[in-house]
């Protein structure tokens, strides 16, 4: 940061409150940073540490109930806490920009996306016809391929990654000096996210544009952004250049915050993930001390009375810590526990066959047309395995779920077999202990759990139907799981809205396990919730499978968070199981198109680059699937590969390419590993 | 477009003749004996059987209804069983009074409902909010006819502002004037519509100010005024729509009270006339033609709402 | 502000989420308009019940020395045309509309709950046909609906006026379950419900009924201001209660013709009394509105 240029955007001792029933609550305390042009400053934290706030705040556009309870929010020098509404105004129409999470509701839905472009021009003068032949050049700038037809849609006619690069052409569009950029790509798939953040990398490079990025991802910060500050209860409690800030993490918090995320190769078998215990203070929670403490190693009652000021660790970067000389050997939360010994219980078991599918296949029909969500699927499970469903949004992945689980019924022609004994194919024609041996925790658990009901009643009410228990014995053994997964006593007669997310994933987990199930469907068990708490879950997934031996179906679209905790892998897309293999051959190679491009698609926290190999143009719709091999209009590695005939005109089978190693393509594996290597 | 209008077109036929099965239900199904009941007590076996024959209550049921449907589509509503004269000629007269009295009424409600919900919404939370809302409805549940007196007692006999009847006197009728003596029967009826519609104005209104679009109008840097009347309001209006369209029966149902209270010699006149002499044949018919009004508004709205929402544009036209 | 952010401050420490269904409640009580709307119902339900011990007069004494003459010490809201108190009859009508309109709402409210219940849950062809009879029944005005079916049933009972008055509010309620039952029927609570095993009419009753109550509660409130509304409206136009009975709809019907010679008393107080009573209901509606957040 130069000394002599004027920073573009500074926060100085910014304090922001909310009232919340008439108690103004402190959501950002004391915060100073500082981005030089064209620099690009990421904010990083889990939900609820005030980074939105910040980033609104940055645009004096705070909520109805919001206020700037103190310090100064400076735009090139001058003050906008100050300013009069109108130059605030005019500020947003030429110097600063904003993209948001969400881009489908950023976009007005009845008025057409270029006339929305247009208006950015216009409100800087521009007439109505030029303005339109400029929002046309912006989103050519933004790299869409059709402007013209695009400017005539409405935003519901736009794919998630489409509406983005309109939200971004629209915050270009007048060529601002900053560009706030709040969870961007969060919600996103992830080739979509990684073609939105290429791009933003680029315009960037082109325009010279300062960038406040907000983030949860701490791998998408670390790709793109310069210097980089983490947010925890409203506070900075560090700061430095990024590949400072993550190769030497000097505070408590960061650095348990890049310990509890599995990553590089971790694996379920050899490494135990680090949590960080308790539970983020609520919102406005007042401190003495440091804000941290209370779930910190290594707070002492200094860190509880008194507040630490920042302290320089080497350069730029610094940490709101007593011990940051401490904190990088901070001692491990959990101890890695090696049971390597126990290694054969895990491994794959090949012959034994807990559960088999068979041609699995699902129509739906949506608004009187047939679309084929599922196409003749086929995989097995081992017992006590683990096996991993992967894919983009639209590729089937829940309703496999659901087809195994019987909730919807597969077509003619499609078998599931658990233990050698045929299912029925819905639920109701399904007996007691078969309902009972395959249960599911769902993604979202302020969903999956009834709001009216107690903890108890919710666990006690599925032991007693699925092991026949009389209420008293049913309760009892609730209150045993429940212990067991360590929900405290004290919370049994709670309502899940008294919960906290950790807890609430608690309770579905002990009432998946009431009937004593041989297999647990995880379908994304972890994405509502924090890092910090995501690492818990798992290691309770984990202790579960070894305890009890059961098989899990593990849903997830992390891609760290599948190679953790699976023993084998299958990778769908538009319905269809395009790999499948052991962890180990699925992540190292040589890898089908798709997944390849998957993988290369997925930031790193570790900062190592992947050349990204692209997938081009959208998903297809699953109802009008391209002829051949589904993937091929956007196979990143059929031009040139000889097959391209083959590959438009049939479709092809999964094939066992290597012992254990199927996949579903035309070009041999040879070829695939040598474009690979 | 044209598939979804044939569609909603074939919906409200359908609604229109269930209508008319429930109705011919009411009144032939249900314990009550239309013949007995209508000449009451005194009559003579042969005076039943002899009215049941004039009017084919001695058919079937089943040819009754068919029957019955069959003269609806034919435009014969049948013959009323007090007067002895054609039904038809009975309402239409009554009809065309009734509609401008609603037309009046129509044209006062719509544009202040909307604009009280309107000026609620943008000033949330404040006393004139709660004033329009809080006092918006309950208004609405008082019925009209306690308006009508109310009003008449006021603004009516106490302070003759307004006249106490609906209807000019002879060589008196120039449209301004009917005009002016509809007022205060349709201030009884606004009174009693705008607290729904203008609730769900102000909630459109305000779920569009709190929008994600909004907020992006707002940071493009455009001043509120314009962003309000570009990107709030056509979005805002458009549940708007659907809930005219559903106050319709309730226009409709008050009519009648507040025809008698102002001596109107509209539809609900009529009607009233009608259940005092229990004649069914009105009645009937009464429900039928108000039923196809209320579908006849719905299908409009239904229509209406498509075409300004692009979203169901593009549904409907695919 | 970004969902997250939103999500964030909705959350609480567990303390104050122990806290909020009690906080909802005292949030419903402390409501102004709540405490309002409800002084005046109870004053009204007060009244029903005690109404014969509080009247001065009986419901039909005649005092023809007193014949249409204004308030006074002796007829505080003065005597009708027949020479009857109308204070005592304002009195005495209470009780018959109080009933009246609690029970047509209440029955009301349970077929339409359970139809609404059923055809959000089944959807297919139940739904549909249900769905296509609601619109029927809605696209015939309240009013002439039971004016009908008052003309064709034998008497004009209140048991019956009762019985069609909750029949044509059955859509109604029936609609508002059904929308709030398909947004519920989606949830994952409820197929975790069906993966131990639970039967369909416990899934409705026991694992959805409970999460639908508060639009439930909110349209019964709503339908009671109008159940009052409607019975008014038909007593004013003769049908629906006996003649004779003292109830306030008929005595403005009886009074409204003298308003022009400005007798406005036997007609002002039971108007007064018709929308203060509306009024109460529907202000204990509004908070609940207000609270539950609908």
């Amino acid at each position: 940061m130069s000394t002599t240029n004027t920073a573009t955007l500074e926060l100085r001792n910014l304090e922001v409150a909310y009232t919340v029933r008439g108690i103004d609550r402190e959501v950002l305390r004391d915060i100073s940073l500082s981005i030089a042009p064209g620099e690009a400053y990421g904010l990083v934290g889990e939900s609820g540490c005030g980074k939105s706030t910040a980033a609104f705040a940055a645009m004096r556009y705070l909520p109805r109930n919001g206020k700037i309870t103190g310090g100064a929010i400076l735009f090139e020098g001058k003050n906008i806490v100050e300013m009069a509404d109108d130059e605030v105004s005019s500020l947003r129409r030429s110097a600063i920009s904003m993209v948001y999470q969400n881009p489908a509701t950023a976009l007005n839905p009845t008025i057409r996306v270029g006339d929305q472009v247009a208006e950015v021009f216009q409100l800087s003068g521009v007439s109505k016809s030029d303005s339109l032949e400029m929002a046309q050049a912006a989103l050519v700038q933004v790299q869409i391929a059709d402007p013209a037809q695009v400017m005539r849609r409405y935003a519901h006619q736009l794919s998630g990654g489409m509406a983005q690069r309109v939200v971004i052409a629209m915050a270009l569009a007048s060529n601002p000096r900053l560009l706030v950029m709040d969870e961007p790509t969060t919600g996103l798939d992830a080739t979509v996210e990684a073609e939105v953040l290429d791009l933003v990398r680029e315009l960037r490079r082109d325009t010279g544009t300062a960038v406040l990025f907000i983030s949860h991802n701490l791998g998408v910060i670390r790709h793109m952004c310069d210097r980089v500050g983490v947010l925890y209860a409203g506070a900075l409690v560090e700061q430095g250049a990024t590949a400072d800030l993550f190769n030497n993490p000097s505070h408590p918090y960061t650095v348990g915050l890049l310990r509890c995320i599995p990553r590089g190769g971790l694996h379920k078998s050899t490494d135990r993930l680090d949590t960080i215990p308790g539970t983020p203070p609520a919102l406005g929670t007042h401190f003495d001390g440091c804000v941290f403490a209370d779930r910190c190693a290594l707070a002492d009652d200094n860190c509880r009375t008194r507040l630490p000021q920042m302290v320089t660790i080497s350069g730029a970067h610094v940490a709101r810590c007593f011990h940051s000389d401490k904190a990088s050997s901070m001692p491990r939360s959990i101890e890695l526990i090696e049971y390597a010994s126990q290694a054969d219980v895990h491994s794959v078991h090949n012959d034994d066959t807990l559960l088999s599918i068979n041609h699995l296949s699902k129509i739906f029909t949506q608004d009187g047309h047939k679309v084929q969500v599922i196409n003749d699927v086929s995989f097995n499970l081992g017992f006590g395995e683990t096996l991993g469903l992967v894919g983009e949004s639209g590729s089937g992945k829940t309703t496999i779920a659901k087809l195994v689980l019987g909730l919807v019924s597969p077509e003619e022609g499609g078998v599931i077999t658990l233990d050698g004994k045929g299912l029925a194919k819905t639920l109701n024609r399904r007996d007691v202990h078969d309902v009972g041996s395959m249960q599911i925790v769902f993604q979202n658990p302020d969903q999956a759990l009834n709001r009216r009901h107690s903890v108890t009643r919710i666990v006690g009410r599925a032991v007693e139907r699925l092991r026949g228990f009389n209420v008293s014995d049913a309760i009892d053994r609730a209150h045993e799981l429940l212990s067991g997964m360590r929900v405290e006593a004290s919370l049994h007669s709670a309502r899940p809205v008294q919960l906290s997310g950790g807890l609430k994933q608690r309770v579905a987990i002990s009432r998946a396990f009431a009937g004593s199930p041989q297999i647990v469907v995880c379908d994304e068990p972890t994405s509502a919730l924090d890092v910090s708490v995501q690492a818990a879950i798992l290691n309770l997934l984990v202790d579960l499978q070894k305890q009890d031996g059961v098989s899990f179906i593990f849903i997830s679209h992390d891609l760290g968070v599948v190679r953790y905790i699976s023993d084998r892998i299958a990778v769908l897309y538009l319905g269809r199981v395009v790999e499948f293999g052991t962890s180990q051959r699925v992540f190292n190679g040589p890898f089908h198109p798709y997944t390849e491009a998957l993988l290369s698609s997925v930031p790193n926290i570790d900062g190592s680059i992947r050349k990204r190999i692209p997938l081009t143009g959208v998903v297809p719709s699953p109802s009008n699937p391209p002829s051949g091999c589904v993937l091929n209009p956007r196979c990143p590695r059929k031009a040139g590969s000889g097959y391209e005939t083959l590959c438009e005109t049939e479709e092809p089978n999964l094939t066992e390419v290597e012992p254990g190693h199927f996949m579903r393509c035309h070009i041999p594996v040879a070829n695939l590993k040598q474009l690979q290597s | 477009m044209k598939q979804f209008i044939l569609k909603r077109l074939g919906l409200s036929v359908v609604t229109v003749f269930l209508v008319a099965v429930i109705v011919f239900f009411l009144t032939h199904i249900l314990p009550g004996n239309v013949a007995r009941q209508y000449l009451g007590k005194g009559a003579t076996e042969e005076d039943l059987v002899e009215f049941r024959r004039v009017f084919g209550l001695d058919r079937s049921l089943l040819a009754q209804l068919f029957g019955w449907i069959g003269d609806l589509l034919h435009g014969d509503l049948g013959e009323s069983m007090q007067y002895r004269v054609s039904v038809k000629d009975l309402l239409l007269p009554a009809i065309g009074y009734s509609s401008k009295l609603a037309g009046v009424a129509f044209f006062l409600i719509v544009p202040i409902s909307i604009a009280g919900g309107v000026i609620a919404a943008m000033n949330r939370g404040k006393k004139i909010d709660r004033a329009i809302t809080v006092g918006g409805l309950s208004a609405a549940v008082i019925p009209e006819f306690v308006w009508a007196i109310v009003l008449v007692l006021t603004v009516g006999v106490t302070f003759q502002i307004f006249p106490v009847s609906a209807f000019p006197d002879e060589g008196n009728r120039s449209i301004l004037n009917q005009i002016w003596y509809l007022i205060l029967p349709s201030i009884s009826l606004l009174l009693v519509l705008f607290g729904y519609i203008a609730r769900i104005t102000r909630a459109g209104v305000i779920e569009a100010l709190e929008s994600d679009y909004m907020r992006t109008a707002v940071l493009k840097g455009m001043i509120r005024r314009k962003a309000v009347s570009k990107h709030v309001l056509r979005n805002a209006l458009l549940p708007t729509i659907a809930v005219i369209a559903s106050q319709v029966p309730y226009l409709i149902g008050g009519l009648i009270a507040v025809e008698i209270v102002f001596n109107y010699p509209g539809f609900g006149t009529v009607l009233k006339g009608a259940v005092d002499a229990r004649d069914y044949a009105v009645l009937q018919s009464g429900v039928i033609i108000s039923s196809l009004v209320i579908v006849i508004f719905q299908l409009i709205a239904d229509i209406l709402f498509a075409v300004l929402n692009p979203r169901i544009r593009q549904k409907v036209s695919e | 502000m970004s969902d997250k952010e939103i999500s964030a401050l909705t959350a609480m420490s567990n303390e104050e989420r122990r806290t909020i269904r009690r906080e909802r409640m005292q949030l419903v009580v402390r409501n102004k308009t709540f405490r309002v709307g409800c002084s005046i119902l109870g004053f009204w339900l007060l009244l029903s019940i005690f109404g014969d011990l509080i009247a001065p007069r009986g419901a039909s004494d005649q005092d023809f020395e007193f014949v249409s003459v204004g308030p006074s010490f002796k007829y505080w809201f003065g005597t009708d045309a027949n020479g009857q108190d109308v204070f005592s009859r304002v009195i005495l009508g209470t009780r018959l509309i109080v009933v009246m309109a609690f029970s047509a709402t209440t029955l009301g409210t349970i077929v339409g709950t359970a139809i609404g219940l059923a055809a959000g849950y089944f959807k297919g062809t139940f739904d549909m046909i249900t769905m296509r009879l609601i619109e029927a029944i809605s696209a015939i005005p309240v009013l002439i609906i039971a004016l009908l079916a008052i003309a064709a049933l034998e008497g004009r009972s209140p048991t019956l006026t009762v019985i069609v008055i909750g029949f044509v509010f059955t859509p109604n309620i029936g609609r508002t379950v059904r929308a709030a039952v398909l947004g519920e029927a989606e949830l994952e609570y409820v197929a975790a419900a069906r993966l131990r095993t639970e039967r369909t009419p416990h899934i409705l009753f026991r694992e959805i009924l409970p999460n639908v109550l508060p639009p439930i509660i909110v349209e019964f409130t709503v339908r009671l201001g109008y159940a009052i509304f409607a019975i008014a409206t038909l007593s004013f136009l003769g049908a629906g209660v006996e003649y004779g009975s003292p109830n306030w709809g008929s005595q403005i019907a009886e009074g409204w013709g003298n308003i022009y010679s400005n007798i406005w008393w036997p007609t002002a107080f039971p108007a007064l009394a018709i929308a203060s009573l509306a009024v109460s209901v529907n202000l204990i509606s509004d908070s609940l509105l207000e609270v539950f957040e609908l």
